[in-house]
């Protein structure tokens, strides 16, 4: 009596059917969900063929409305910059009383809805709010301008930056920037030569994912937006209204503009997080 | 000294420069962005009175849109839950081609602008759209009911459950699984009571940041949704019919009971993240 032999396997490694079978579920699952909803984006923006396709990306509305986004990344992105610096300088190399209810705090937009973004600019500054007469006598207008685009927007990318640079700056820690005071530079000096540079691929990618959010966003600026073509339509909204008006050749052209940059963004991103991702927090956070 | 060293202090000290300029702004930008929004939001609905608020958040068409946004939301978690698991893990443990595309794809709902998505699922979806019309014979509508909701929420909260999960895997060291191995557990003992563990807490926190997501979301889902009250209209839209009517104190109303349901069952999940960590 012979024991049956049994096949050498790899202790840590699966058996070919389950790997098989794995690999197959979760493709099938990312071609499911994510494929065949970008396919059919530019697929349905051709479906007419190029001239229509260049047509309805040239249209006096749809410029408009790339320009409306443009202008409004513009100015949000930059803010949050800001905010996003100086809130990691303080918070990543200072210890301080309350320190982890604001970062609690500044993560606190991402978990509220984009329309209740939009919703709280309209109950302070719209027509009922509570500061929208007072500014209406002022000749203030916020809902329905431009105004109101950028802080719904603001509000809804406002963690992007800080929450990249907090983690990495944290990690690089105080010596760096003691060692350049000591040697007699300024505080300005120091931020431009030593913070900065040290930080640069994880604010690059911050600003990036801070950016597509920016000109994609959609509930939080349908709030405040009041859809008046050529005036306060970004790209989005202006998708909606081509759809809703099934003009859906038209439609899915501007969408495929907004897929474009989506897939751009993704390609910066990996090749970032390849290139440098010792220097981003977001690759070996957890 | 000591009596220094007992004293209680806003800030340990630092020969850094800058901590009162870069604090108080990124303080005053909080509060005028985010803070004095949102409690204006807390505030408004209580000028209908108690028992308007209740009337408000109780009436059926409310709470058939929260139970709409939460369930769907809920479900829509749990295929995350399982399927981003099971992608993680190809993407940490197997080699096959076209890995990388696949592991940069997987972030496209956080790039593709909800909008967008919303009218590329509507036609996937639609009775005779590319995957409809096959799913129509079958007696299955996705497109303008309930279950294109779940669709669309899973779009969105694809990624979550991957990203939290994946950088864990990688990190997990190979000696534990062999050491589970050499003392004779099968590779299914060897998932469930050793790599499992490791893991249950980024998969709950990828879990929890799908359905936190997803509760709120808006542009994917009203164009595939349908959009009828009491059967296929979400709380968000809810929201944008009232300020439509005019109705602050209502819209505000229906906001701050799914931002109080979504707290509360953020702070349960934290909690369950606890007790994992702790066993």
């Amino acid at each position: 009596m012979t024991k049956p032999t049994r096949k050498f396997r790899y202790p840590t490694k699966d058996s070919a059917p389950v790997r098989i079978a794995l690999t197959l579920a979760g493709v099938a699952y990312i071609a499911l969900f994510l494929l065949t909803p970008l396919i059919a984006v530019f697929a349905e923006a051709l479906r007419n063929g190029a001239a229509a396709f260049l047509a309805a990306i040239t249209e006096k509305d749809a410029l408009a409305a790339m320009w409306l986004t443009l202008t409004v990344a513009a100015i949000a992105v930059p803010l949050n910059t800001i905010f996003g610096l100086a809130a990691a300088w303080s918070v990543a190399k200072f210890d301080f009383w309350g320190k982890s209810v604001l970062i609690t705090l500044i993560d606190l937009p991402f978990s509220v809805s984009p329309v209740i973004s939009g919703l709280v600019y309209v109950l302070l500054f719209g027509a009922q709010g509570y500061l929208g007469p007072w500014l209406d006598e002022l000749g203030i207008k916020v809902i329905f301008t431009v105004t109101g685009l950028v802080l719904a927007t603001v509000f809804v990318t406002f963690p992007f930056v800080a929450r990249e640079l907090i983690p990495l700056m944290q990690e690089q820690g105080v010596a760096e920037e003691e060692a350049a005071l000591s040697l007699g530079a300024s505080g300005w000096q120091m931020f431009w030569r030593v913070t900065l540079p040290n930080v640069r691929w994880g604010l690059l990618y911050g600003i990036l994912l801070c950016n597509a959010r920016a000109m994609g966003e959609f509930g939080a600026v349908s709030v405040v937006s009041g859809h008046i073509r050529g005036l306060t339509n970004t790209m989005p909204l202006h998708v909606e209204i081509l759809y809703n008006e099934y003009n859906f050749a038209a439609a899915f052209a501007v969408a495929s503009i907004l897929a474009l940059l989506a897939l751009v963004t993704l390609v910066l991103k990996s090749a970032l997080e390849w290139r440098y991702g010792d220097e981003i927090a977001a690759t070996h956070r957890h | 000294m000591t009596a220094v060293a007992n004293s209680w202090r806003f800030k340990k000290p630092s020969v850094l420069p800058g901590f009162g300029l870069t604090l108080g702004f990124a303080l005053f930008y909080l509060s005028v962005i985010v803070l004095i929004p949102l409690a204006a939001l807390l505030l408004r609905p209580w000028e209908l009175g108690v028992d308007g608020v209740f009337a408000a958040v109780t009436a059926p068409r409310v709470v058939a849109a929260l139970q709409l946004s939460f369930g769907a939301a809920l479900i829509a978690s749990l295929i995350n839950a399982v399927f981003g698991l099971i992608v993680a893990w190809m993407l940490v443990r197997y080699e096959f081609p076209g890995k990388r595309i696949i592991d940069a794809l997987v972030d496209l709902p956080f790039a593709l602008p909800t909008a967008v998505a919303g009218i590329a699922l509507t036609t996937l979806y639609a009775p005779n759209g590319w995957i409809g019309q096959y799913l129509e014979p079958l007696g299955i509508k996705v497109a303008y009911t309930p279950l294109g909701v779940v669709f669309a929420l899973t779009f969105i909260g694809l990624p979550f459950v991957v990203r939290s999960v994946q950088p864990v895997l990688a990190d997990l060291e190979k000696e534990f699984e062999e050491a589970a191995a050499s003392l004779g557990a099968t590779r299914a003992q060897t998932f469930r009571r050793v790599i499992f563990p490791a893991v249950l807490p980024s998969w709950l926190t990828g879990v929890a940041l799908a359905f936190a997501r997803a509760v709120g979301e808006y542009g994917s889902v009203i164009f595939i949704a349908g959009n009828l009250p009491m059967v296929s209209e979400i709380a968000p839209l809810l929201i944008i019919i009232k300020l439509e009517q005019y109705d602050y104190a209502g819209a505000a109303a229906v906001g701050s009971a799914m931002l109080a349901i979504s707290f509360l069952l953020l702070l349960a999940i934290n909690m369950l993240q606890a007790w994992a960590r702790a066993r």
